[in-house]
């Protein structure tokens, strides 16, 4: 597209659509559509029958008393199921406040720490790929894996409360940290970031790299300090970014699920509960999988308006 | 610190110091990423009273005192870790390799083929996204356990209701992505069409022309896709958690909860976590760089 050998008027790329022929397509067009069709179908049959299905599925069994495993089959209940989460479910209430609980402090706390990190493997110094490479060893490591090593980290005996009584010289005597209602969340919020923090510290590093290295020459020139650079320069040109970062992280910490499961099955006293561990207890165990396609369906709804969320705040622009 | 006389010319003082600074901070945050991994590792290899006589001081993160493989051999015979680690890097192999094919030749179809529907179908695709799959988990569960297959007695065929506590129910679902179809599309489109064209007049088929041209041609694609795919099946848990509770079929994240049901045996626990964490570490450090830039990748959406 650079190479402009004649000065013929040029025509804007969006203006040349592909040719269109009306009538019969030509037998060479028509091997292409069957080719076309061959070559796609077993991707797009995979996607029919293991997600499309699925999801009208959802919507079905939302409205019925479908049990996973049942002699009978399923009838219709309306809306039923719908009720019985918002109004007859304490659990389901306290477990979407415990996901709202764990998403209001795992988005701007991992979203600034991230970029806390990327700012820092940005620099230009020796040895920087080293850090970064440390900083994503938990990203690659399995979050089950992650989840109980923390467990016992966390015990009474364990390693965080060793590490906490050396740092205040023995003052502090520990605590078992996810038998506690007031601490099992926060401890589970601290896990899931270290885990994770990496990931946004990568996609972060994307968007400063994006930033022309001339502004911050400029800036330079003009005097101004680090921080007026961070504030000028570097803030303004991450909002794309911060807006992916930001709406990733509250998808992932509405789908809370393993963290819980492994560590603390929503215990103690339902403090740790969340809406995904409530689908599968309700939809899995309990077989009631009208109940718990109600309750994914709920969750869907909450990620879908982050994703129009999203879109408006990126077309904005 | 700032005395280094002999450098002053070329570098600030100032400069130095925010280096030093830098490298301080990230040497402490190393150590608050590592630590868990470093115990982990280590406390493999101690019986169990001694990693709670360690925890108390920094031993805990030094393999020293009664160092042993005892707790592996452990893993092994009260656990079948053998049996579970085969079964993940099966399922794992099927679902990279089969989605790396089919996934490309519906990227192909899309983003360099003329036909009707192509549109609408990208769109869909794309639309897909939004689903994540603890939305349709649980009505998949159920699907599933009604879909038909072709079961072997021995060498007679019979049908069978149900893929429940089989293989195929953990990989045929996953090897169909529709990310891994956009990110193909995406490589694939920045290849002039023009080789396309060219071969097309030499009578090369639209098969042999994604077969021979376009996929020599995208390494990088398909290393992205690998990785992308590689660690949700190697990390798969909700999904194996509700499908099979068959042991002999089971993956290696389910067996962690063997040894939750057991008298808590930490060193085993810390073993076969390492055991399951090892390869993709290694793995990880082989091929950082194409790593992060595959993670990175999946940013490019917003």
């Amino acid at each position: 597209m650079t190479t402009t050998t004649a000065p013929t008027p040029e025509v804007p790329a969006t203006v040349t659509a592909p040719r269109r022929r009306r009538g019969a397509p030509s037998p060479v067009r028509r091997a292409e559509q069957r080719s076309a069709w061959a070559m796609a179908a077993p991707a797009l049959i995979g996607l029919l029958l293991f997600l499309g299905i699925p999801t009208l599925l959802a919507f079905g069994l939302s409205f019925t008393n479908a049990r996973l495993i049942s002699p009978s089959g399923p009838s219709f209940v309306g809306v039923e199921n719908y009720t019985r989460a918002f109004s007859n479910d304490p659990t389901f209430v306290r477990s979407l406040l415990n996901t709202f609980y764990f998403a209001a402090v795992v988005v701007p706390v991992q979203s600034a720490l991230g970029l806390g990190l990327a700012v820092l493997v940005n620099q230009k110094i020796r040895g920087v790929n080293i850090f970064r490479t440390i900083f994503f060893v938990p990203v690659v490591t399995s979050i089950v894996v992650v989840s109980i090593l923390w467990t016992f980290l966390y015990q009474e005996d364990g390693l965080i409360n060793s590490i906490l009584g050396t740092l205040t010289g023995g003052a502090f005597t520990g605590q078992a940290w996810l038998q506690e209602p007031g601490t099992a969340m926060p401890a589970i919020i601290v896990l899931s970031m270290w885990q994770a923090v990496g990931f946004h510290m990568v996609i972060w590093l994307a968007g400063l790299q994006t930033i022309p290295a001339e502004l911050y020459d400029a800036a330079k020139v003009d005097g101004a300090t680090a921080r007026d650079q961070f504030r000028y320069v570097t803030w303004p040109g991450l909002r794309p970014t911060l807006v992916f970062v930001a709406v990733t992280i509250t998808i992932a910490a509405l789908g809370l699920f393993v963290q819980i499961d492994v560590m603390t099955r929503g215990g103690p006293l339902d403090s740790t509960g969340t809406i995904i561990f409530h689908a599968v207890q309700q939809g899995f165990r309990q077989q009631e999988v009208g109940y718990g396609a109600a309750i994914s369906l709920i969750f869907f709804v909450l990620v879908l308006a982050v994703s129009l969320l999203q879109r408006r705040l990126t077309r904005e622009k | 610190m700032a005395t280094t006389v002999a450098r002053r010319r070329t570098v600030k003082p100032g400069e130095r110091r925010s280096a030093w600074r830098a490298y301080l901070g990230m040497s402490l945050l190393s150590i608050f990423f590592l630590f868990p991994v470093v115990f982990m590792i280590v406390s493999s290899l101690k019986p169990d009273t001694q990693i709670f006589e360690d925890v108390s001081g920094l031993k805990a993160f030094a393999p020293v005192g009664d160092i042993s493989l005892d707790n592996y051999s452990g893993v092994f015979d009260r656990v079948p870790a053998l049996r579970f680690l085969v079964n993940s890097i099966f399922v794992t192999a099927l679902i990279v390799l089969f989605g790396l094919i089919v996934n490309s030749m519906a990227g192909f179809a899309l983003s360099r083929m003329r036909w009707r529907g192509r549109k609408i179908i990208f769109a869909l695709v794309i639309a897909t996204l939004i689903l994540p799959f603890e939305t349709i988990a649980l009505p998949l569960v159920f699907w599933v356990s009604k879909l038909p297959w072709i079961g072997f007695d021995g060498a007679v065929p019979h049908f069978e209701t149900g893929w429940l506590n089989s293989y195929h129910v953990q990989v045929l679902p996953f090897v169909a992505n529709a990310f891994s179809i956009f990110l193909f599309a995406q490589y694939f489109s920045s290849i002039p069409k023009s080789l396309d064209e060219a071969a097309r007049v030499d009578g090369a088929g639209w098969f042999m022309i994604y077969r021979k041209l376009i996929v020599p041609l995208s390494g990088p694609a398909f290393a992205t896709v690998a990785i992308l795919t590689f660690l949700p099946a190697w990390n798969s848990y909700l999904w194996p958690l509700m499908v099979v509770q068959e042991e002999s079929k089971r993956p290696v994240m389910i067996g962690v909860q063997y040894f939750q049901q057991l008298a808590p045996a930490w060193g085993e626990i810390m073993a076969y976590s390492t055991l399951i964490t090892i390869p993709v570490l290694v793995f990880f450090l082989a091929f950082q760089r194409s790593f992060v830039s595959s993670i990175a990748a999946t940013g490019v959406k917003g």
